[in-house]
Formats: C-alpha cells, structure tokens, sequence
C-alpha cells in the first residue's frame, strides 16, 4: 500500500511537494480516487490527496461565481447550487460507475483535471470554459496563481486552461474559482427515431443548425436505447437521436412544438417531460447505457472527439474492424465506444481511422496491462508533442506528479 | 515605457537583413522606407509611437515559417500585427524588430455548415466572418467595438471580447482550431474542427498570448444561429447603485441577457450629444439591457427585468418596440467613445473588471480621484460581467496631461484590483499594463507564466517587451530551486 498524505492546507502542500521535489520522489495527486484507474498505471509509493482541501469557501449566486478546494465533493457544491436555482453548466459527469467504482464519489478538482463535460457541452463549453482561476502548487514546489473570480479577464496567461485538462501532471490544485449559471426552469427532449447514424446526423444537424437553442444531442443505436431506464427510449425498440431543450416553460414548449415539426421528415416523433428528460440526459451524460458496466472482463471503453459530420463514417469504419457498442453525444462530436475482444482494446483500429479525420481518442476504461501498453491518451504530431514536454518541463522539471500518467515521461 | 534596448549588431545588419527577407518574400512585401514604415508606428494605444526597423508583410504560412526561421537563426525579433487596433500597444513595433503583419492572409478559406465552423485566415475581419454566413442565418458571436476592423488573428492573440460575453463568451469559448508558426519555423496544428484537447491545452493558453508564443496562420471558429429575435429596454435610474443592484437581481432571478450595458451620467450627456438616441438626461445611471432567444422567451424575459427594473427604483422603463428602436437604444453606447472624443481633444480608454456589487464604491473613488487629477472621466460598463470602461479626458497638448491621465489611470488599474478585480478585461497588458503586473501577481506566478513563454519560445524573439514587466533568460527560469524542510520521504536517497 503506498503511503498518504492528506495536507489540509496549500502550504501542507507546498512542503511535501517541495520534499517530494529534494528527495526525487514521484507522487500520485489524487482527490477522491474515483478517475484514478484513468490513464496509464501509476504504481508510485506515496499519494498525495488533496480530500481534505475541501469546502466552499466564496459561492456568490448574484455575481454567478463560486470558489472551492479541490476536494470538495461534487455532490456537496450540487446541492449549494441547487438552493439558489443555479449549476455547473458544462454538466460534470459522474464516470464512477463506468470505473467499476460508486455513484456521486467525485470532487471538484477531478472534474477540473480532467477537463471533463457532459451533453451541454456543445452549447454551455466544457470545464475549462468555466474555470476562471486557480491557485496550485507546481512541481517545482512553488505556489502560483492565476486567473481571477470574475468572467472577462485577459491579464497575463490564462494556466487555468493547462490545468484543466492535465490530469494531475502539472501542478496540485489548492483552490478553484468557477464560473456558475442559472438552471433551467424547464427541459423537454425531443426523440426522433433513426435507424442509422448518417440520418441521426442530419437530424441532429438540423436541430443544432436551428434557431430553437437545442442545448444536447444524441444518438442512441437500438441496444443502447433499450438499456435506458426511461421506459420510452426503452420501450421503442429502435435507434432515437434524443434533442433537448431547456429554459424558461413558455419557451420550452414553444420551440418543441416547432422542432418536432421540423424534424418530423427524418422518423418518428416521440416527447421525454422534464422529469424523463433529466433521468434521460443523466445516462447519456454518465455512460450508463453502453452496457457491460463492470470494469471486469475485455471490455474497453473509449472517448472519441470528433468533428460531428465525421462520426457515422467514423463508426462505419470502427464496425468493420471490432465488436463495438457505441453511441453519440454531442451531436456527433462525441463516440462513446464499448470494444470487446480486443487484445490491444481496439487502440491499433481506432488511432487508424482517426488519422484521417482529426480529433482525439482517450482510452477511458481498459486492463492495466493494456493500459501500460497502449497509448491511452492520443498521440500527438511532433511539433505538439515538443510544446507539451516543453509544458511538462516548465511546471515539473523533476517529474515528481502523476509522471507517465498521460504519455511517457508526462 | 521602457523598451528593451535595441541590439547594434542586429541594427548594423538592416541591410543583409531587407535582402534575405527579399528572398523569402518577393515583390513589394517587404517595406524598408522610412514614410512607409510610418503607418506601422503605432497601434490603438496612439501615444505609444516607435519605427519598426522592418516591415515584412507575407502570403503565405511557408513564407511566414521561411521568415521565422531566418530571424531564429539570425537573432532578429519579431513583433506580430493583425489590423494593429490593440489598445493595450500589442503590435507596437520595436527599434531593432521586423514587424510582420498578417494583412494579406485576408481569405475566408472553408465554410463547413455540417460541423458549424468557418476556417478563415488571420487578416480576415472579425465582422467578415459574421457576413460569410449570415445570409444563412449564423453568425459569429465574439463582437470586440472594434469589429469592423479588426482581425480575428489578433482576437485570438487578446482574446477579444465584446457586448455579447456573459451569454456567449470570449474568443476563448468560440475557437476550435488555428495553425500557427513557432518562433523556429515549425507549423503546428491545435485543434481543428473537434471540441477540447487530447492532451494540454495548448489552444487555450495561446489564445491571448498577445504574440508573445506564436504567429498565428490559420483560425477556426464555432459559427452560432442568430437568435430568432431581439429586444432592448432602455432604463433609467436616479443613481448607480439603484442602476447596480438592478443588474444584481436580474442574473439573481436566473436571467442571462444577451447584453448588458451602463453608461454613468457623463457618458450619457456626451452620447446623447452626438447621436440624439433620446437618452434620459435626468438620469445618473443608464442601463440597456437587450434579450435574444425565441421570441416567446424574449417577450416575456423583458415583462420579467421590467418588473425588477421598477422595484429598483427606475426613473424611466423603455421597451423597443422594432428592429430600428432597438438600434437606436444602442447607437448612444456604440458611439460612446467617438462621442467623448467630441467634447475633449484626447480621451484614454482602461479596461479593468471588477465583481459587479464593488461598482458604485468604486465609482465613488474614481470621482474622487477625477478630483485630485482634475482630469474629467466617463464611464461605459459590461455591467453583466463587470468590464469597466472608464474614459479619461485629457488634452495631450497640455504639457503633462498625458501623463497625468496616465497615472490616473493607473490608480483606476490598481482600485480594481484591490476590489477583487483585474486589470484587463478585453484589451491585453501589452505595454500599457505591463509594469502593473506585479499589482496582481508575485514573483513566482509571473515567472511560471514566463516558464510557459519559453516553453514555445526559448530565445524570447518573439514580442519581446510586452506582458512581462522583467524579462528573465529562459535558462535562468528553467532552474530548479530546492527548499526542502525536513524529509518526509526517509527510504529514499536525498541530493
């Protein structure tokens, strides 16, 4: 078992780092553990937690910004939120369960680090649109802060986009300020039924190309829409692409009507109310409708941005070579992919027929051994890959956090 | 404003140098008169004037990169300009530095309705994009005052802004994708037509780099659909703080307005004067709030901020009623600055933001300082994400105003920050705030940000003299300090 440390405070911080630093001893940086299995295997004898950085120290819902330690417990800053009517509009997503590991275990930082987002993703950003500033500890174990508590802010380089994002390899988080948002009053979702995925994507792109704010779009194959707890999307026994729409009631039912008109030509027209909606829209945003949800066994899970008009070719491509479930987020931009059999997790298939279509995979879920293997996060051109070790080196030139997490030596 | 001394080797050098450009960029794109060179002097920020000693203006990402790669070797500095409308002095040119601007990357070159997004070169206009596709419907939503003329190549490198920010974000939040040339002459790719990054953020933390990491070749940006409609309420108030705690309630009520806009007495008068927009005169605090969205939405989001607009004692509630009310509501605040330029010979524009509930403290103590400078000031806010724009009114001729206006502007700088604010909002440090950096950081945060200037450009070629109040050498930085207490880690061997 490696050794813990729980520092309660930035300095605690500062000085294990700064030791971890002298005696050249690496370090995993970890909040509540619940994304630890993602990325390459670590194997270090000491974790530093950052769980007891926790608590909302500044939540002002007028100025639309709350600030908190890393550790503070995703469910606990939900719950401030909600009370006055507001939340985190990337969405955060829960990926605990897909992980093999519990429900509503994350934290704040974990979010952050992995620059992670939901459906609203493609209208609300994603978490490092929301991060306005931040104070960590660098590997060169020094403390540094940047950024600020107010929205427009251009002063000096922006280190909150290279820490969200970085999964722990750049600096220790002490204190994050974000960027909060009403909540819709109201959600509707709109499904279509299409069989397949070039047709889902001109029903989402009219949607999205709409004047109606659709705030998410997906598209479910039958099998992954008939493991939906929503017994509509269940119950239809066929392929949906789901719109959603949120805001205040009058609006909301306004543009539905419109848009189920306007996507009437593409199949059939179904409605999810608020309360589906939300269950709905919460599998999507969880990856809880891919099937095989235990981490055991050959199933590998992957995470695939793409340009949205290039998923179903993409998926075509991805059929063809593996035994595959899969469906979209994002309009398309986003595949989720279940791989089953595969001695390498499908990486050699997939990194291939991205080549040509440009955005990136992350392997979310595999073994370890494939994970100590197979490039888990997505390789870069030479020219990005020199600025990213040049990144790594000017926050930590000692290789002392999360080092090899993301690639090789970073 | 101290600039870093020009190098002689690299001035004795100007005509070697005007013949390898030459090379790389045939024809007349490479200006070495003296009365050329002079419309480059200077960018937005007017009272900061230098000679570029070169201006090379190239076609081409390989002639950008070709360029790059001769003054890497040659130890030439670069300072990159777009349409030069900074107002913060990011494209002022250095003595012994070639200015290479983008004015020629001037082409839209994809419209790709399929995935929302329209990849333009550099030089392309802000505004030009938004004409590419409106006909369609779309438009691109990041609208900096300056849109008519400036380019998106430097809205990347300020990260521009603009009215419509707190619903649909700064350029940050629009950017896909660029191709850009590092200082060595390699072309990288960030991004493209996909959302987030693989790996580091690298995109994100080049947009408002201000220059100072790359030149950039290429930009791709999210293309939105226009709302379906749009209406403005034009609404009074007998001070800033009823003005104030109207915007307050109104993002309390869960409202997030397409834009939001004060403008204090001062700024009213001159505004009015100049376009007659049928500003309320009486009024301390003049608010415009516009709502986008479905039409069902708007109509009844502007019922809902009228209510509280009256609950917080507003003397005067107009609603448009068209598309040319609407219009007319904005014209005064679009006019603003031109407006004040009427009524004083010079005006100096700052750009601080601070939490919205610090705003009538801190006008308070601008009037106090207007007062002790007796120097005069209006001022026009984002009120909905608390970007404040005061205008200081000088004359330049007066011997000592612009110094004065100067250093009252400073003191604005630093109020903001004191408030919990920043220095800049939307324009950049460039020159102008650079030596009211270490207002905001210390030490240690501005050389980890320095440490990311080198990670894209060791030598520091690359617009030297902007951003960074001290310039420290890269390997100087690079150094790894050890302070180490007491040994936390036994089992393993120390230094």
């Amino acid at each position: 078992m490696p050794e813990q440390f729980d520092p309660e405070t930035t300095e605690d911080v500062r000085a294990v780092v700064a030791d971890a630093l002298a005696s050249k001893t690496p370090l995993e940086i970890a909040g509540a553990g619940s994304k630890r299995d993602i990325g390459r295997p670590l194997d270090l004898n000491y974790v530093l937690s950052t769980a007891r950085l926790s608590g909302v120290s500044l939540y002002e819902p007028d100025e639309l910004v709350l600030r908190a330690g890393p550790g503070t417990p995703m469910k606990q800053i939900r719950l401030q939120l909600d009370q006055h009517g507001q939340m985190l509009a990337f969405e955060p997503p829960d990926y605990g369960p897909l992980l093999g590991g519990g429900a509503d275990e994350g934290t704040i930082g974990g979010i952050i680090a992995g620059n992670l987002a939901g459906p609203r993703r493609i209208k609300a950003g994603a978490a490092r649109d929301h991060f306005l500033g931040v104070e960590a500890v660098s590997g060169r174990g020094e403390v540094f802060k940047s950024g600020g508590r107010v929205v427009k802010n251009v002063t000096g380089y922006d280190l909150c986009k290279l820490m969200a994002g970085s999964w722990g390899t750049l600096g220790v988080m002490t204190d994050i300020t974000v960027k909060v948002l009403p909540a819709p009053e109201k959600t509707r979702t709109v499904l279509v039924s299409c069989a397949d995925a070039a047709t889902a994507i001109g029903a989402m792109t009219r949607a999205l190309s709409s004047p109606h704010d659709v705030s998410a779009a997906a598209w479910m194959p039958a099998p992954a829409a008939t493991r939906s707890g929503v017994s509509y999307v269940a119950a239809a026994h066929t392929a949906l692409a789901a719109m959603r729409i949120e805001g205040i009631g009058s609006s909301v039912d306004a543009r539905c009507a419109v848009l189920r008109d306007e996507l009437a030509e593409f199949g059939e027209i179904e409605e999810l109310h608020t309360h589906n909606s939300l269950t709905f829209w919460s599998e999507i945003r969880d990856v809880r409708l891919l099937g095989g949800e235990t981490a055991a066994g050959d199933d590998a899970i992957w995470r695939i941005s793409v340009p949205p008009a290039a998923a179903p070719a993409l998926l075509e491509r991805l059929q063809a070579g593996l035994q595959i479930d899969a469906f979209f987020d994002w309009g398309g931009g986003l595949i989720w992919a279940r791989v089953t059999g595969m001695a390498d997790a499908g990486s050699y298939v997939i990194r291939r027929a991205m080549a040509s279509i440009g955005g990136h995979a992350l392997l979310v879920r595999a073994r370890r051994d494939q994970r100590s293997i197979e490039p888990v996060f997505h390789p870069e051109t030479a020219g990005v890959e020199r600025l990213t070790r040049n990144i790594k080196d000017a926050f930590d030139p000692g290789k002392i956090l999360n080092p090899g997490r993301m690639y090789d030596g970073i | 404003m101290r600039m870093p001394d020009p190098d002689c080797d690299v001035l004795s050098r100007r005509g070697e140098i005007i013949a390898a450009l030459r090379r790389i960029v045939p024809g007349e794109g490479v200006i070495a008169e003296e009365e050329e060179l002079r419309a480059y002097e200077c960018d937005g920020l007017t009272a900061y004037r230098q000679l570029p000693m070169i201006v090379v203006l190239p076609e081409t990402t390989q002639q950008v990169s070709d360029i790059l790669k001769y003054c890497h070797g040659s130890g030439v500095k670069i300072v990159p300009r777009g349409a030069g409308t900074s107002l913060s002095g990011g494209a002022l040119p250095l003595e012994d530095g070639i200015t290479l601007g983008l004015g020629k990357f001037n082409r839209i070159l994809d419209i790709d309705y399929d995935n929302r997004c329209v990849t333009a070169q550099p030089g392309v206009t802000n505004l030009a994009i938004t004409h590419a596709v409106e006909a369609d419907g779309f438009y691109y939503a990041p609208d900096p005052s300056s849109q008519i003329a400036c380019s998106i190549g430097g809205n990347v490198a300020e990260n521009s802004g603009g009215v419509h920010c707190l619903k649909y974000g700064l350029t940050a939040n629009n950017l896909l994708g660029i191709e850009m040339v590092l200082m060595d002459g390699e072309i990288v790719r960030l991004g493209g037509k996909h959302l987030d990054s693989g790996s580091y953020d690298l995109l994100g933390v080049v947009t408002g780099s201000e220059g100072l990491l790359g030149v950039i070749t290429e930009v791709t940006v999210r293309m939105l659909r226009k709302p379906a409609t749009a209406r403005a309420l034009l609404i009074g108030f007998p001070s800033s703080e009823s003005a104030g705690e109207c915007v307050a309630r109104i993002i309390g009520a869960g409202i997030i307005p397409g834009g939001m806009e004060m403008m204090d007495k001062p700024a009213i008068h001159a505004a009015e004067a100049f376009v007659n927009a049928g500003y309320p005169l009486d009024a301390e605090a003049l608010l415009i709030v516009e709502l986008d969205g479905p039409e069902v939405e708007v109509d009844e989001l502007i019922g809902r901020v009228e209510a509280i607009a009256r609950e917080n004692h507003a003397d005067s509630v107009r609603i448009s009623m068209s598309e040319e009310e609407r219009d007319n509501f904005w014209a005064g605040r679009k006019a603003a600055f031109p407006a004040v330029g009427r009524i004083s010979p010079d005006y100096y524009c700052m750009d601080g933001t601070i939490p919205r509930h610090r705003l009538s403290e801190v006008l308070t103590r601008m009037n106090d300082l207007s007062g002790q400078y007796d120097l005069r000031v209006a001022n026009v806010f984002h009120a909905g994400d608390g970007n404040l724009h005061p205008l200081i009114l000088y004359d330049a001729n007066k011997p000592g105003e612009l110094e004065k206006a100067e250093a009252f502007g400073s003191d604005i700088l630093k109020l903001c920050v004191e408030v919990g604010g920043v220095l800049t909002g939307e324009h950049g440090v460039g020159v102008e705030k650079r030596d009211l950096m270490g207002e905001m950081f210390n030490e240690i945060d501005l050389n980890q940000q320095q440490r990311v200037k080198c990670a894209f450009d060791p030598t520091q070629q690359l617009n030297p003299g902007k951003v960074f109040p001290t310039l420290h050498r890269c390997a100087e930085l690079g150094r790894v300090h050890i302070h180490s207490g007491q040994t936390r880690f036994p089992d393993l061997p120390r230094f």
